[in-house]
């Protein structure tokens, strides 16, 4: 059961073959016996999730299910959901209990879905391994001495180890579909504006997204038909026509045009995930796909730009804390100054700490053209090689990580090497273009484990639709979205 | 340009973040690396290129001016931090937060 499509637990549950309390049991025993390793789940509160799946029966009894109603999802710790502890990872919200849903906890609710609990993730998302939460790193669940990635490293683990149905992530820089490319399942980042931001911890709010993490391209789908749509508490939330991202699931993929740029498989690059990419391009060149060659020339600076821009966002946006209305404050201090920076230095952990310092450093009288607008030209730069690109292809592929996933400690002393994970997903956000990472295969770790490997598929804009019909043709001729991590011997010990 | 340890101690002032004279020094390496790497920047031509600050050329929505919220302040008063300074109480009396005295 706890490997069956979003779209089989939905028949199981209106033919009355499972309930909802029995299914989300299922998935709770499992995060029992798992968690303590795997450490995907920060929080968790049976007595809330049951009584969720007793509602969600009683509604399909009553014959007025949703596609989602009674399923376990799991939500990243990012996701304000009200009398649910929401700690984004930190120190600074440990004792926070949300006072209020953001608009995806909202949207699942009224779906009638599960929330299974509450995901790990990167302090304040701000990290691509998970190392930096308050509450300890993720294992990666097909090698205990990886990394899952991240920063929605705990609702990737939570769905490659099938510890829920589906989970919910954000990514701002590849949050989603790095740990999604390094624990092998697919994660869908949307158009930037798509998804509410509303009641979602900010972290950099023009790049901010949040999207689906699942078993399959349809799964994704189905979770996009809860998650987008207009919502008037979000400033850049996009007026637009509800749409079904299922529509398009079965189109043939005869003439797609499949742009492949240059300049992500170049230097940089492990030849062993090059080469599983290169497979699954092969795959749908027989799948009717016409592969073209472009370029994204300003890849490179994508890295810099984002590391001006997303700390500049985050020293702004978490000014918020300050110890006086929620989140820490510090056991001592003298005046309202004090307060401040004590609370500050012991509620934020290194990196934090490093981003908020970077972004001031940027914005600060002097250096604001030097470094701020210089990178607000270059993002232009960076969008207008992707306008130029969709000119000659309707999506672009590539790898979606630079390698697999990295021992833990690895980078952890080394920001410019972790940073450096990001470099093929960066350049969507700043665009602020939709990417995908599929289970594209597999390629074997220095001590011969098999660590998975995902293909990225970036769209135009509002073309998730599309996108998802692409993945879900390969997924109907490839089977690497179905294999999971044998946990069985861990079973067994607990 | 490269930074030191005081330009560190002036940065964390300005972010509000308290720093000890070790954690300045490691800070200054960890951002000397972050700030080499953005430093590639300056190598691009950017002359008349319009600055770029959000994916989508939409400008701010206007509603109707009336009240759409509702009062939750003790919902939120609720999570407010622990005092400090000896006392275990939250930070809150009559519907205010308390912070030390800002005027004498």
């Amino acid at each position: 059961m706890i490997n069956c499509s979003l779209k089989a637990l939905g028949q199981m549950l209106a033919k009355k073959q499972v309930s909802s309390v029995e299914l989300t049991q299922e998935f709770l025993n499992r995060i029992d016996t798992l968690n303590p390793e795997i450490n995907a789940y920060i929080a968790l509160d049976k007595n809330k999730s049951l009584a969720q799946a007793k509602a969600a029966d009683i509604r399909i009894a009553a014959g007025s299910a949703a596609p989602l109603t009674g399923i376990p999802i799991a939500q990243k710790d990012i996701f304000c959901a009200t009398g649910w502890k929401t700690t984004c990872g930190s120190k600074m919200l440990a004792n926070f209990v949300a006072p209020y849903d953001a608009h995806v906890i909202s949207q699942f609710d009224a779906a009638g879905a599960v929330n299974l609990g509450k995901t790990n993730m990167d302090e304040f998302a701000m990290g691509s391994s998970n190392e930096t939460s308050y509450f300890g790193g993720v294992k990666n669940p097909w090698d205990f001495t990886r990394v899952p990635g991240g920063s929605s490293g705990g609702s990737a683990a939570a769905v490659a180890a099938r510890m829920c149905a589906a989970a919910t992530g954000t990514d701002t820089g590849g949050s989603i579909r790095q740990p999604a490319s390094l624990c092998g399942f697919t994660g869908l980042k949307p158009t930037y504006g798509v998804v509410s931001r509303y009641g979602m911890i900010a972290f950099a709010s023009s790049l901010d997204q949040a999207g689906p993490m699942a078993k399959s391209a349809e799964d994704c789908a189905l979770m996009m038909n809860v998650m987008a749509g207009f919502d008037e508490r979000d400033s850049t939330s996009l007026q637009r026509d509800k749409e079904d991202y299922t529509r398009d699931l079965n189109k043939p993929l005869n003439g797609l045009r499949v742009g492949l740029p240059k300049e992500f498989f170049a230097d940089g690059l492990d030849a062993n995930v090059a080469k599983v990419v290169e497979t699954a391009i092969a795959e749908y060149k027989k799948l009717g796909a016409e592969i073209v060659e472009i370029s994204l020339p300003n890849t490179g600076l994508s890295i810099p730009v984002y590391y001006v821009l997303a700390p500049a966002e985050a020293s702004s946006n978490l000014s918020r804390y300050d110890g006086v209305r929620y989140g820490h404050r510090a056991a001592e201090y003298t005046d309202l100054m004090d307060m401040y920076c004590k609370s500050r230095a012991e509620g934020f952990g290194a990196e934090v700490k490093r981003r908020i310092l970077i972004g001031t450093y940027v914005l600060s009288a002097g250096y604001y053209d030097a470094y701020y607008l210089k990178a607000q030209q270059i993002r232009r730069l960076i969008a207008q090689d992707f306008e130029e690109a969709f000119k000659h292809c309707d999506v672009i592929m590539g790898p979606a990580a630079p390698s697999t996933a990295f021992k833990a400690g690895e980078k952890v002393d080394d920001p410019v090497a972790m940073y450096l994970q990001d470099i093929y997903t960066i350049s969507t956000n700043l665009a602020g273009l939709p990417g995908m990472s599929i289970p594209a295969g597999f390629s074997a770790g220095s001590d011969g484990k098999a660590l998975p490997v995902g293909l990225q598929i970036i769209g135009n804009y509002f073309d998730e639709a599309r996108m998802l019909n692409v993945a879900h043709q390969y997924q109907q001729v490839t089977d690497w979205h179905t294999r999971m991590p044998e946990l069985n011997t861990l079973k067994e010990v607990a | 340009m490269a930074l030191s340890i005081e330009d560190i101690k002036k940065i964390a002032h300005l972010a509000r973040i308290e720093v000890s004279e070790s954690d300045a020094a490691a800070t200054l390496t960890k951002l000397t690396g972050i700030l080499g790497l953005i430093e590639q920047m300056q190598a691009v031509d950017t002359k008349g290129i319009a600055p770029m600050s959000h994916s989508q050329d939409v400008v701010q929505r206007l509603r109707e001016d009336v009240v759409t919220k509702t009062n939750q302040r003790e919902a939120f008063q609720k999570v407010a931090p622990v005092l400090g300074n000896g006392s275990t109480d939250q930070a809150v009396d009559s519907g205010l937060y308390l912070v030390p005295k800002v005027i004498e």
